[in-house]
């Protein structure tokens, strides 16, 4: 089985999100770009699937501008046997990363598509679902654990309030959530050959699919600045204020 | 314009969530119905007729929809919100999985986490984990949003007189199947919905200390929730995490005990009323968002805080 997985360019989640003075966006300018860390437990799935002989070939896919040949490098450095970049300046909205990403499914194929359940920049939570409904392929979102059976595919999804499986008919889409598994670490002899990894450039064009926006942003805004409060000496003071100022006990 | 509110529900009762996406519908305005998919969901649907301002309640009473698999939602929604100016669901496991595959059926975008309605095109939602709120504007004909609960106070539960109207479907897309669920017995509310939250840090030193914050969580009827720091020292499970890839919470009271207040964390709960934060660091960041900081030693701090509660509640 081939398995396909996206993955996102991103904002290092360690990095202090600035707003641009002009509120058009947030300031990414200088500032640490990662994989994103839901992409890369996706990636790591895939890697373990290969590992344990389930799957024969992990494919890593990204959308975006030329950069993001360094977080398909990265994933090809974590496992990844190769990698596509569809290259686009343009603004990328989930529903049109989903057919983008449809048709590079329908070019390959595979058996299992894995993403991240969300990005951590926009926060949708929504391109896995959209991708699989374009396709018409079952999917299992925030899911803690994924198990292959002949062409079922089980997958446990994280819900409020516990935990669901549900059986799912390859192929099929997972998005994976925090509790799958703990990415390892690329090593350095596997960075070296990562560069040497095929890694194939196609367009919009060439998958036939036109990158429309129907939503703009107008504005970004820091959220409303939360203000310090007081420091109280006692647990008694504590409580009485609890009670008596905010009025919350 | 008219609205469809999707429900939320167990088959038996309907999600309290769902009175707060109704709340975010009639801040856009116009007729609100609301869609009771599952099945023998009989008595969702008469809850939903009572609710303030409903003008219809649409029931889809088939076993297609009894576990509410995305795949057969997607197909049952996209199929009804074809005559709807908005489709609105809450942003919860379950509305996150099921609206945007009904937005992609409808080759439409979907905002996602709208915590503030600005007009009948343009809300406010959350990018970066809350550390930045971004104004959208949609030019989709059928706009499908999902909804951030906690930024919307409920409508009441009683008072509507809406008519039920059954929804003759059987969309069954064949290609999912419900297995099993486990859900946690609740001693405690779930964290994300929860009035309180009771959090633990690294200062916890052990998992086994984080039973120290039990006698308070039980005396405020909270939730339990836990920094990044201490889920990655193994001290309590990942469930348990409130931050920027853990849950988002927004509670009336929360309390961080022995948290720094790493940004991931603060992203993930400064949404909250009231945050009350014990630590012995007094130059710890979580001193500058909380209302009520209390410099002191938690292993003595937390039982003492425990036997006052019991003095006053």
């Amino acid at each position: 089985m081939k398995v396909l997985v996206a993955v996102k360019r991103v904002i290092d989640y360690n990095v202090k999100v600035r707003v641009k003075s002009d509120n058009s966006d947030v300031d990414l300018n200088n500032v640490k770009m990662a994989l994103n860390p839901f992409c890369e437990i996706a990636i790591e799935e895939a890697v373990r699937l290969k590992e344990a002989g389930t799957a024969e070939e992990v494919i890593a896919v990204s959308i975006g501008p030329k950069v993001c040949q360094e977080q398909l490098r990265t994933s090809l450095a974590l496992g990844a046997d190769r990698a596509i970049l569809v290259e686009t300046d343009d603004e990328l909205q989930p529903l049109s990363i989903a057919k983008l990403l449809k048709a590079v499914f329908d070019k390959e194929e595979p058996g299992l598509v894995i993403l991240g359940k969300q990005s951590i920049d926009a926060d949708n939570n929504q391109t896995g679902q959209m991708f699989a409904a374009l396709a018409g392929l079952p999917q299992g979102t925030g899911a803690s654990k994924v198990e292959i059976a002949g062409d079922k595919i089980n997958v446990t999804r994280e819900v409020d309030g516990g935990l669901q499986t549900v059986a799912l008919k390859a192929p099929a889409v997972v998005t994976t959530d925090l509790r799958l598994n703990e990415p390892r670490y690329a090593s350095l002899p596997n960075i070296m050959k990562a560069k040497k990894k095929q890694l194939d450039v196609l367009t919009p064009a060439d998958l036939g699919v036109e990158v429309k926006q129907t939503f703009k942003t107008l504005k970004v805004e820091p959220p409303a600045e939360r203000q310090g409060g007081i420091k109280v000496e006692t647990v008694d003071e504590l409580v009485d204020k609890l009670k008596n100022e905010a009025k919350v006990i | 314009m008219s609205i469809l509110v999707v429900a939320e529900h167990d088959n038996s009762k309907l999600n309290q969530v769902t009175l707060h996406v109704i709340a975010a519908a009639k801040a856009i305005g116009g007729d609100v119905d609301v869609l009771v998919a599952g099945k023998d969901c009989g008595a969702v649907a008469e809850a939903a007729a009572k609710i303030d301002g409903v003008a219809k309640v649409r029931c889809a009473d088939n076993d297609a929809y009894g576990h509410q698999l995305a795949e057969n939602m997607a197909l049952l929604i996209s199929d009804l919100g074809k005559d709807y100016k908005y489709v609105v669901g809450a942003h919860s496991t379950s509305g996150k999985n099921i609206m945007p595959r009904a937005a992609a059926l409808l080759d439409v975008a979907m905002i996602s986490d709208i915590m503030s309605v600005e007009s009948e095109d343009t809300f406010k939602r959350p990018i970066y984990a809350g550390n930045a709120i971004a104004t959208v504007q949609s030019s989709d004909a059928i706009k499908v949003l999902t909804v951030r609960h906690t930024a919307f106070d409920a409508v009441a539960a009683e008072g509507g007189r809406a008519a039920v109207e059954a929804v003759d479907a059987s969309h069954d897309a064949g290609i999912s199947e419900f297995v099993n669920e486990e859900l946690v017995k609740l001693d405690r509310p779930e964290l994300s919905a929860a009035r309180v939250v009771v959090s633990g840090g690294r200062g916890m030193g052990s998992g086994e200390n984080f039973k120290l914050l039990d006698g308070i969580a039980d005396k405020l009827g909270a939730a339990m929730g836990a920094s990044r720091a201490a889920v990655d020292a193994g001290f309590v499970p990942n469930d348990m995490q409130v931050g920027q890839t853990g849950k988002i919470v927004a509670p009336e009271l929360y309390i961080a005990i022995g948290i720094s207040g790493a940004i991931q964390h603060l992203a993930g709960m400064k949404d909250s009323k009231v945050i009350v934060a014990i630590n012995k660091d007094e130059d710890a960041p979580i001193f500058q968002v909380a209302d009520y900081g209390l410099v002191a030693d938690l292993f003595n701090a937390v039982p003492e805080l425990e036997k006052k509660l019991d003095e006053v509640l």
